[in-house]
């Protein structure tokens, strides 16, 4: 019989392994097109000069990013390589501080603190971070706030100390912007927004 | 049976990764219990050790224990399939030593060091910031060349003995790709999109596709040592795990695509294929029952019997329905990034890769004291209250994780309000508290399941099996 026989089950995992391996490889090139900086769901990085929001669109039954008109971070506007090169930075200190070892992003990380895909956007910077730390913009709140984090505890688990300078804590906030404007098919479903604007 | 080993290098080379390997078991329950008590007492070490530096330690430990064991199990099983020594021993004993001292030197920088200023030099000296592959680029070389040692000696040995079989091939074709995935450790791109699209490259066919493919290869050998099954079913058997696994996971990938910026075709094919991934698993179930039935339950060494079947259960449980609760991306919307994953996470990775490994343990250490039969009691406690403790943390952690998707992901729309909120309802509190408690089982488990490889066959009563010894075990 030939269910017994290990050589077809053997062409069977050759042949599936060669048929998901190809359509993949097709996904794959297709996907990165479209995740690739400034592709259909990733926009550039000069994003960071515009207004982002977030809306439900009743006729996709989807959540999406809404990029809107100029709205200059930290009070200035950068070019292409300035955005790229603070954009890079934020990288770096997300990673070098370990953040998605606490935090997620896209959902991805280690679940003890909250959700980053949105944080740009979230209303608790102007409820909460703008009055206690003194600051007129949603991003000078999570700059203060994140340069020192102790100083402004609102929960049990508290963020560490780790020690970002203003230049490396002004990064993170524009990353957290850039990719507040990521397309991620309907992630987080029912975010709130922040309402007020604020830069 | 006495009997002496048959390649004894290689097998005391084996024994050695084996040892490692518990010992760092124990450093990842350590770094789990205190990370797990910051869920509970939040103030618990901080800020010296926050809670960050335990995951790392907790998941980081995890891999590197279940990739030393899976050594370990092939550096034991392979020769008497090749029916010689391996050929690079010294190179993989000199490893050894270097991986140690790689291991103890990134648990120290993370303890001590922890993060360092937003820089290339950072993620080269002490921290990369990715999950499950923090380590330094530096100690990430180490790591790839430690794999890359036993690779060589896979493969070099195959060559040197002109002699393969189906399940060797299997694993040197499988290896390829666990090699080369693992070089995704090092690049750190800008864009969080593409940096996470390739990092579920490493990710998912490291513990979904090559891991799975590797512990059936285990799983396999052992079964034709352990119970006598003939080849040509056992290889059977595998192929089949081995098609189903590659026909379901490499696009099963696509259920880490939904929310990270792929296109939304991901939500359909990663959806289908990560729903059909459990079918393998339960092939596995299927097997080892198969296998456990056809030979009346006679075996020599009970320990590893029933972490063998506990294996195959496990990974059925844990990855397979576990993983397909969630994996649909109706439910995955709300369900992913809560401690709902944590609890497949946890459930998958013991049942899939703990309890094998295990097993394997068990059945080199009773060649290593030729030992007729291997029996009592404290194998029995070990078993009950480490799985005991993983079915309670898995169960209490979904509690939890229910609480955070409806109060936070499906209610509170995922903002930072939203989080707080269902981080402090009774359901999250209550499931963290018991995910404590059965942590401290398992931990309990751990110390006895180290204590019975310590001493088990060297006790002067070594209970018997009622129906005496049915086979002796062959190496």
């Amino acid at each position: 019989m030939f269910a017994r026989d290990p050589l077809f089950w053997r062409a069977g995992a050759i042949s599936s392994l060669i048929v998901t391996l190809a359509i993949l490889a097709m996904l794959t090139a297709d996907t990165l097109s479209v995740i690739s900086t400034g592709g259909a769901n990733v926009p550039a990085y000069t994003v960071i000069n515009q207004q982002i929001g977030y809306e439900y669109v009743t006729d996709r039954n989807e959540y999406l990013p809404t990029i809107g008109g100029q709205e200059p971070l930290f009070g200035r506007i950068y070019t292409p390589g300035q955005a790229e090169a603070l954009v890079r930075e934020g990288k770096l200190v997300l990673q070098s501080r370990a953040c998605l070892d606490c935090h997620t992003m896209f959902g991805t990380g280690a679940y003890y603190a909250p959700d980053l895909t949105k944080a740009w956007l979230d209303p608790a910077w102007e409820h909460l971070w703008m009055p206690m730390t003194g600051t007129h913009t949603r991003a000078d709140a999570m700059a203060a706030f994140l340069e020192h984090p102790q100083q402004y505890p609102t929960w049990t688990r508290e963020m560490p100390d780790l020690h970002l300078t203003p230049a490396e804590a002004r990064a993170v906030v524009a990353y957290l912007k850039w990719v507040s404007s990521v397309k991620t098919n309907g992630f987080p479903y029912g975010f709130k927004t922040a309402t007020a604007g604020g830069t | 049976m006495q009997q002496q080993l048959s390649f004894p290098q290689s097998q005391s080379l084996a024994l050695k990764y084996f040892a490692a390997a518990i010992v760092l078991f124990g450093v990842m329950v350590v770094a789990g219990i205190l990370a797990s008590i910051d869920y509970v007492h939040p103030q618990f070490l901080f800020p010296i050790l926050p809670f960050s530096i335990l995951k790392i330690l907790h998941i980081d430990v995890l891999v590197i224990w279940i990739l030393m064991a899976f050594m370990g199990a092939l550096f034991w099983l392979l020769p008497s399939e090749y029916g010689r020594e391996l050929v690079g021993i010294k190179l993989a004993n000199l490893m050894f030593w270097i991986f140690c001292a790689t291991v103890l030197a990134v648990a120290a920088i993370f303890v001590f060091v922890q993060t360092g200023p937003g820089n290339e030099r950072t993620l080269w000296l002490v921290n990369q910031g990715r999950k499950y592959v923090e380590e330094p680029r530096w100690a990430a070389i180490i790591v790839a060349s430690g794999v890359a040692v036993f690779v060589y000696n896979v493969v070099g040995t195959a060559i040197a003995a002109k002699r393969t079989t189906g399940v060797v091939w299997v694993i040197i074709l499988n290896l390829t790709p666990l090699f080369f995935l693992y070089l995704i450790a090092f690049p750190a791109p800008t864009n969080i999109s593409v940096d996470q699209f390739w990092w579920w490259w490493l990710v998912h066919f490291w513990v979904e596709a090559t891991w799975e493919v590797m512990i059936g290869s285990i799983v396999a050998l052992v079964l034709m040592r352990l119970m006598g099954t003939s080849r040509s079913i056992v290889e059977t058997w595998l192929y089949i795990e081995v098609a189903l696994v590659l026909a379901t996971g490499v696009l099963g990938i696509g259920h880490h695509y939904f929310w990270m910026g792929a296109p939304a075709y991901w939500l359909g094919i990663g959806g289908f294929f990560s729903a059909l991934e459990p079918l393998p698993l339960l092939g596995m179930v299927v097997h080892a029952v198969y296998d456990a039935g056809e030979h009346h339950m006679k075996m020599t060494n009970e320990p590893a019997f029933y972490w063998m079947m506990a294996e195959a259960f496990g990974n059925f449980i844990g990855a397979g329905v576990w993983g397909f609760m969630i994996t649909l991306p109706q439910i995955n919307l709300f369900a992913h990034g809560t401690q709902w994953t944590a609890s497949h996470g946890h459930l998958a990775f013991w049942g899939a890769y703990g309890c094998g490994v295990i097993s394997v343990i068990y059945l080199a250490l009773q060649s290593s004291r030729r030992a007729p039969y291997f029996g009592g009691a404290a194998w029995k406690w070990a078993f009950a209250l480490l799985n005991g403790g993983m079915i309670g943390m898995g169960g209490a952690l979904m509690l939890a994780g229910m609480a955070q998707a409806f109060y936070e992901r499906a209610i509170g729309g995922s903002t930072f309000n939203a989080f707080v909120s269902a981080s402090s309802s009774p359901w999250f509190l209550e499931g963290m508290g018991m995910r404590l408690i059965f942590g401290i089982v398992f931990t309990a488990g751990y110390l006895i399941l180290a204590y019975d490889l310590l001493t088990i066959g060297r006790r002067v009563a070594v209970a018997t099996h009622a129906g005496g010894p049915a086979r002796a075990p062959a190496e």
